[in-house]
């Protein structure tokens, strides 16, 4: 079946690809382009795992279609770091242990950059339902929650 | 020289710190590869056809027309998957459960599979393939599947472990027994009995990634399989045996895995993958979706407690009884006797007797899910402990520390135990500022204690000395939540050199020896002793390599942090060699330096744990909210405290899910109606609080350093804790788990109606 061809800015850099009409943008990231920083943990929007944002907006890839991008600024985690420099959310997770398995982070760390791009000043409670979206079954929360207040706190002073 | 496994006292310079793990910078920038973050060249998409059927027969699978779809390459029934399993009926067991041969037992599971060139061409091949069921009655429920005119799963199982043998085929696969003393006698001398029932729902384990496998085949008989798995080596084993294949051939790499807590211990979906591959000539993926992995992967037993503990006066337990009802799936399991095992283990009791029953039911079959058993046994023992506190007029946290085992207590299940830290938890939360804190209207305060072994097992390690000086170490235990930080941090210790001088990986199958799953909370455990056995090694390899540059006798020779020192007066100006210095010459004193590790860890010390927490009840929706909770447990030597805070963490808010929400729930049909994050609703970031913790360190004395297993003991006291809490807040006892909105209310209703 001929492809939906598809020019958008993901991470700054321009990309085009070929994508059939039913493929989610998820798929596109992970299976065309190759960045599998954005994960599957549903596929149906519950988990938070695929979080990107997209012009400024914070989606579940899994039910964005790889053609809706088009002309679109897609943000991912492979994009956060400058070269090697960390970006301050990715350094607190690491100082905090907010990770444990791992497969929930690139969500949580996009929605987090998302969350504080908002509200630079979140309270405890505008954290946790902040990231309401976003599934971990690992850490209990309690340490990313903290990496992000840690992070918020290192980025208002920059 | 022979590793001695004994605890020293010591001074820790590495251990107990919090160093960034290895694998972070990876997870953190999405550079890490995970099970479905893995592809080869040419590889083809499978997929997996499932029962909609709870119980039925298959009289047929038709795969003609799936077969001439353009793009499938090959479409694989229980045909292709041959039983080699020659009389071993637990891996006959995984064989079925892998691919439905003459029946489907559950709703989900596998009947046929397909691979094809893209996900779209396989879902369609999927569709045209035809199965000829004849549906049979079907039974989900543990207590309906006891009973005597209960549908049938396995007409060819007898109860095991009756007195007399059974003359009818029954859902009992097994009866098993604990305890000593005599019951009867002792419920003579009590002056308080409480006796209740208790039943707990089916939940799943829950890990954000879904089983996930490369697996490929060459002509010449070899095959790679690259999974998201806890356990490499088992896989590897299983299945090389389903599929008939020299496990030396095929070699398997553990991928970084999302969450597995027990569900990533059992094969389901690689010896379909394999087969596939083999038939089609090429790579396959296979990755479930999540409606896959709810309903044929994971969950743990749903089950049916009764139980009876009767005191004197003063509060000391006379007697106490437990029967317990595990539902294992459509296949024989342990998980009652695990719960049997484990439910009065927290006491000192002189007359104790436990039953379980293992029950055949059309669900799942039952995987490990965190200290497996225990959560469901401890919530239905410790709400007892807790009414019997109240009756006899005792404070709930006094009344179980003048019954907690000690030292030299013969448990409930057998063994006599070591230095244990139940007094300590529980004295610990006594003392706990979160039991002062103040109550709100509608708010109610519960604690509650819960126990696991721990297991040990094989393992194998390698340390490679680098000329360098840095330190590689390879271990085969998978590491599922920071266990290479906190085995680099033990080389290091050992070795006497900086953590950043230690890189630890988890090596694939062909490049070490067998190690066992990553469970019973082993790897830190294990595989540091197998890590401190390996650096020893290494270190007499270090000395004698010193003595050869000074030219003196090597028992002359001693290590110091880091470094090789002569010893005694003649040696006197002979100053000190660091690791790096002997590394470098290393090429020229006999080659690269490596110690290595094969051990059977024994001793893991079995570990204790209380939670306290305090939950509000809204009194007219039945809604619930976590106040506070705080976890105390015992972690013997806590090799990297962050990492340990996060076990402790992330178990209690399982366990939180468990208590409040989480449940499969199956209609008349036998189908399962929740099969997704929605409906089958997990604890997100907003319905928790800080979850507070205190590791205590009482040290195993089996293990150099004193470390014990971590990793699920801290979801064995959440479900008792919270029912204690929302029964003292809504002033009512609760007896089935999950304590949802409707539930919690009908009890309120029914108490205040009574
Ligand atoms: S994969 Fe998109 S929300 Fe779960
Ligand atoms: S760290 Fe495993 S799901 Fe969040």
């Amino acid at each position: 079946m001929a492809g939906i061809a598809v020019s958008a800015t993901i991470n700054g850099d321009s990309v085009e690809y070929l994508c059939q009409p039913d493929e989610t943008l998820l798929d596109v990231l992970r299976d065309r382009l190759g960045l599998t920083g954005a994960k599957e943990g549903c596929g149906t929007g519950d988990c938070g795992a695929c979080s990107v944002i997209l012009d400024n907006r914070l989606v579940c890839s899994c039910l964005v279609l790889g053609a809706e991008a088009e002309g679109r600024r897609v943000e991912t985690v492979e994009g956060m770091a400058h070269g090697d420099k960390l970006h301050p959310l990715q350094q607190k997770f690491l100082e905090h242990a907010a990770l444990q398995c791992g497969i929930c982070t690139p969500g949580f760390l996009i929605a987090a950059k998302d969350l504080l791009a908002k509200n630079p000043d979140p309270t405890e409670e505008e954290i946790r339902f902040g990231l309401a979206g976003n599934l971990c079954r690992c850490t209990g929360y309690d340490k990313i929650v903290r990496a992000v207040q840690d992070a918020a706190t290192v980025m208002k002073g920059a | 020289m022979n590793f001695d496994p004994r605890y020293s006292g010591r001074n820790f310079t590495s251990v107990g710190t919090r160093p960034i793990r290895p694998d972070g910078v990876d997870k953190v920038t999405g550079r890490a590869r995970y099970g479905a973050d893995f592809n080869m060249a040419g590889q083809l998409v499978g997929r997996v056809l499932r029962s909609p059927h709870a119980h039925a027969t298959i009289r047929k699978i038709d795969t003609s027309k799936a077969e001439k779809l353009p793009g499938v390459k090959a479409v694989i029934t229980a045909a292709d998957l041959p039983d080699l399993t020659d009389g071993d009926a637990a891996m006959y067991d995984i064989l079925d459960n892998c691919m439905a041969r003459t029946k489907a037992l559950y709703d989900g599971h596998a009947v046929a599979a397909v691979a094809a060139v893209d996900a779209r061409t396989a879902r369609q091949a999927l569709k045209l393939i035809v199965v000829d069921y004849e549906v049979l009655p079907h039974v989900t429920d543990v207590d309906e599947a006891m009973k005597h005119h209960a549908p049938l799963i396995n007409d060819a199982i007898f109860t095991e472990g009756l007195e007399e043998k059974p003359v009818k085929p029954s859902n009992v696969t097994k009866r098993s027994q604990f305890g000593h003393g005599d019951v009867h006698q002792g419920f003579g001398h009590a002056d308080f009995v409480v006796e209740r029932s208790f039943k707990t729902e089916q939940t799943h384990q829950g890990y954000i990634e879904p089983h996930a496998c490369v697996a490929s085949v060459s002509s010449d008989g070899t095959a790679d399989l690259w999974v998201c798995t806890q356990g490499h080596f088992v896989y590897r084993q299983h299945c090389a045996q389903l599929l008939g294949m020299e496990a030396s051939k095929l070699r398997v790499t553990s991928s970084e895995i999302g969450g597995g807590f027990g569900g990533k211990t059992h094969v389901w979906a690689e010896p379909v993958a394999l087969a596939l591959s083999r038939k089609a000539g090429r790579p396959v993926k296979l990755v479930m979706t999540r409606d896959e992995v709810f309903r044929a992967s994971g969950p743990t037993s749903a089950t049916s407690i009764d139980i009876r503990i009767g005191a004197r006066k003063d509060g000391t337990i006379t007697a106490a009884e437990a029967t317990l009802r595990y539902s294992c799936g459509p296949y024989a399991g342990s998980w009652a006797e695990i719960g049997a095992m484990t439910a009065f283990a927290c006491y000192k009791l002189d007359n104790v007797k436990t039953v379980g029953y293992e029950v055949l039911v059309n669900r799942p079959k039952t995987a490990a899910y965190r200290a497996p058993s225990a959560p469901m046994a401890a919530f239905a023992v410790e709400s007892a402990v807790d009414e019997l506190a109240k009756e006899i007029g005792m404070d709930p946290v006094e009344f179980r520390i003048r019954n907690a085992a000690q030292e030299g207590t013969r448990s409930s299940y057998g063994p006599v135990y070591g230095p244990i830290g139940i007094g300590p938890t529980l004295e610990a939360a006594r003392s706990h500022p979160h039991m002062k804190a103040p109550l709100g209207p509608n708010q109610g305060r519960g604690m509650a204690c819960g126990f696991w072994f721990n297991f040990g097992g094989q393992t194998c390690t390698d340390l490679n000395i680098g000329m360098d000086g840095s330190v590689s170490l390879a271990v085969g235990t998978v590491d599922v939540g920071g266990s290479r930080a906190s085995l680099s941090l033990v080389a290091a210790e050992e070795l006497g050199i900086a953590y950043e001088h230690v890189k630890a990986i988890v090596a694939d199958t062909s490049s070490l020896g067998y190690n066992d799953m990553t469970d019973g909370s082993r790897g830190t455990f294990s595989s540091s002793m197998a890590t401190i056995s390996a650096a020893r090694n290494a270190i007499k390899i270090l000395r004698e390599r010193a003595a050869q540059m000074w030219d003196i006798s090597v028992d002359d020779v001693v290590w110091e942090k880091g470094h090789a020192v002569a010893r005694g007066e003649k040696h006197g100006n002979l100053g000190k060699l660091s690791l790096k210095e002997i590394a470098a010459a290393s090429g020229k004193t006999g080659g690269p330096i490596a110690g290595h590790s094969e051990l059977v860890a024994d001793g893991a010390g079995v570990s204790f744990a209380t939670h306290i927490c305090d939950i509000e009840v809204d009194p007219e929706t039945g809604a619930t909210r976590v106040i506070r909770y705080t976890v105390v447990q015992d972690a013997g030597k806590a090799v990297h405290p962050t990492y340990v805070e996060g076990q402790y963490q992330g178990g209690a808010a399982q366990g939180i899910g468990w208590a409040l929400n989480e449940e499969y729930i199956y209609g008349k049909d036998g189908r399962l109606q929740n099969p997704g994050f929605l409906d089958y609703r997990i604890p997100v970031c907003s319905d928790l609080p800080m979850i507070d913790t205190q590791i205590l360190e009482i040290p195993n004395p089996n293990h150099p350093y004193g470390v014990r297993g971590v990793g699920e003991t801290s979801i064995v006291p959440p479900l008792a804790a919270i029912a204690n809490a929302v029964s003292n807040a809504a002033g009512v006892r609760m007896t089935h788990i999950p304590m949802s909105p409707p539930r919690i209310l009908a009890a309120i209703e029914a108490e205040r109606g009574g």
